[in-house]
């Protein structure tokens, strides 16, 4: 018991100490940046830091980011001269998340860009009063990023890649017009996936037609997902899905094949082997957050007043050569809209 | 700086509990079990589920331990009973977990943002969330270290570190092995679920995929703790357990912080693993002549 006692007062300060040292640490090292940052607040361009924090890496989040950072160029914020960008990517792992955050109220930037929802969701929780705008988050009230979609009420606005569903799927109702099954493909863990895989079943119900439905936890998965589907189904749906999104070539691999048509969610996904979208361009959306950005920066606005932005215009994206491969006739209406 | 650093004794103290999870099993019962991948996110999903379902934090969290115990009590049966081998017992329950986490959670991500959880009474006297996930942190932690000190300390505590040594010496003690290895595993998955749960609790939400890649965070961290902190006796060992954790926390954040390109940090990950690793087979390589003297006697 003596010697549980001796061990147990060694942990306990043990503990003390690495507080202490952490303490002390800071202590030397937290003048420096409150320094620099004083004197640039002197200087007459003035230099503003905005933190990256970005979930993981695809095409349509990339986009977004690129978006962001061309609007705040076009608006006199420009990297490298009176704009220091401070980019993190948790590479999908979300403990990273975490650790990003801290450096980012640890550095006190002005104002942070989060892509995607755990992105946001991690930023959100560490600080309060840093600026947040977000970007290809569905729904920020049931994130409960916001009080309210119409007054966010804290720091965190942005905008909804909210997918025009309906208009999708009366889409590839035009498209293939002697479709009676429709397929429809998603990421099980994937929240927004969800969402739009219920609506878009009901808008396919809604037009009359019967939908099969098949889920995937990975890409590992995927290949014979949509083997298992082609067969039951005319065409398939797949909404905005972070795995399927990385994962379309496999897609096309069988689809081109079966000569079955891809409706897609975003263009990202057409561009990697799907028929089609009507959809949100991430850089668009990005580049409408990098202007709210502009605002919050200017000290016109701040997030708290700044309702949910969402896009205001959706392109139509049609894949040429999948539409050749599969042997499918694109009504004449929609032949400019063919890329490739 | 500060606040970087002490972000990551904060998280590193909620992860070093399921570092003493994964020591459990891969040290003191000598099977890598998986099952904890799954566990992390159930003991998140079901803490983030019951808290929004308007439970009281503490007994959210106390559900979670419960759930844990429930998914190694299946890798044990599964593992003992059905004489599945212990790495696929373990990867199966890790898998159905997938699929019983998305149930209970009823979605993919349960946000717990503006909620109570049980860092609020800390952060209303007045600390701030770090500090106050530190003390609530140094709190679990030393409470089970303590405990488990303990129970490790009792002839069944006892039992179940020989069974891990050797088995057949033990069964020569008349004691069932199995029973030994399913308390283990009971164990290990109770402590990494309530580490879930307090995890999700601080990061503000609770995800299906959290547990991705959370062995290889688990095994690095009980690697470097002991290559680090010694293993004298046993309770030193449970506190270079939490040491290790911590210690993975702030080279991730210091990396971090460097500026290194976000696409080479798993890289980076998987070399400091590799490193902490090997370090022992250099340590024999640099000390040779210390090993032949020690073993001359």
């Amino acid at each position: 018991m003596k010697k549980f006692i001796k061990t147990l007062s060694c942990f306990l300060s043990t503990a003390v100490l690495m507080l202490a040292v952490g303490c002390s640490n800071g202590g030397a090292n937290t003048p420096a940046p409150a320094g620099s940052s004083d004197t640039s607040g002197e200087n007459s361009s003035k230099n503003v830091t905005v933190g990256i924090i970005q979930y993981m890496d695809h095409v349509a989040l990339d986009s977004a980011r690129e978006g962001f950072i061309e609007a705040l160029k076009a608006n006199g914020y420009v990297e490298g001269e009176n704009l220091t960008i401070d980019y993190q990517n948790a590479q999908g792992d979300q403990s990273n998340l975490s650790t990003i955050s801290d450096r980012f109220v640890s550095n006190k930037v002005d104002l942070v860009l989060a892509i995607a929802t755990p992105a946001a969701q991690s930023i959100a929780g560490k600080t309060t009063e840093i600026p947040i705008l977000a970007t290809a988050v569905t729904d920020f009230e049931a994130a409960k990023l916001v009080d309210s979609n119409e007054a966010p009420g804290g720091n965190v606005s942005g905008t909804t890649d909210m997918n025009p569903i309906k208009e999708q799927i009366d889409l590839l109702a035009k498209l293939v017009p002697d479709a009676k099954t429709v397929g429809v493909l998603y990421t099980s863990s994937e929240d927004n996936s969800v969402l739009q895989a219920k609506l878009a079943k009901e808008a396919i119900e809604n037009l009359g037609l019967n939908y099969v439905e098949v889920t995937v936890t990975n890409s590992n998965d995927v290949q014979q997902a949509t083997q298992s589907i082609v067969e039951k189904c005319d065409a398939i749906y797949i909404p905005t899905d972070n795995v399927f999104a990385s994962a379309m070539p496999i897609v096309h691999g069988v689809t081109a094949q079966s000569k079955t048509p891809v409706i897609c969610g975003e263009s990202g996904m057409v561009d990697n082997g799907g028929l089609a979208t009507l959809g949100i361009n991430y850089k668009d959306l990005g580049y409408q957050t990098g202007l709210m950005a502009v605002k919050i920066l200017k000290g016109e606005a701040s997030p708290a007043t700044m309702p949910i932005e969402s896009a205001t215009e959706f392109d139509f994206v049609i894949n040429g050569i999948v539409a050749e491969e599969i042997g499918l006739e694109i009504p004449e209406d929609l032949q400019q809209y063919i890329i490739k | 700086m500060l606040q970087i650093i002490l972000g990551a004794v904060s998280l590193g103290l909620l992860w070093a509990i399921m570092t003493i999870g994964v020591y459990i099993t891969y040290r003191i019962l000598d099977i890598a079990d998986l099952t904890v991948e799954g566990t992390l996110a159930m003991g998140a999903a079901i803490a983030a589920q019951a808290i929004t379902s308007g439970m009281n934090p503490y007994a959210a969290t106390a559900l979670a331990l419960v759930g844990g115990l429930l998914a190694g009590l299946t890798t044990g049966i599964l593992h003992t009973q059905l004489k599945i081998p212990a790495l696929l017992s373990g990867i199966l329950t890790m898998i159905a977990l997938y699929s019983i986490n998305l149930r209970i959670m009823g979605k993919a991500n349960i946000s717990l943002l503006r909620t109570e959880t049980v860092y609020s009474w800390l952060q209303n006297l007045g600390l701030s969330d770090t500090n106050a996930v530190i003390v609530l942190g140094l709190i679990f932690v030393m409470v089970i270290v303590c405990f488990l000190y303990w129970f490790f300390g009792t002839e069944l505590g006892s039992a179940i570190r020989a069974t891990g040594n050797n088995p057949k010496m033990v069964r020569a003690q008349g004691i069932n092995t199995d029973i030994m290895k399913i308390i283990g595993l009971v164990l290990s998955n109770g402590l990494v679920a309530i580490s879930g749960a307090l995890i999700a609790q601080s990061q503000s939400f609770a995800d299906v995929q959290m547990g991705t890649g959370s062995i290889v965070i688990g095994l690095a961290s009980v690697i470097i703790g002991e290559v680090l902190f010694g293993k004298k006796n046993f309770f030193s060992r449970l506190v270079s357990l939490v040491l290790g954790a911590i210690t993975y926390r702030i080279i991730i954040a210091l990396v971090l912080k460097m500026g290194m390109p976000a696409n080479d940090l798993k890289l980076f990950t998987a070399i400091t693993v590799a490193i902490a690793l090997s370090l022992p087979v250099f340590k024999t390589y640099l000390n040779p002549v210390k090993i032949s003297i020690k073993e001359g006697k």
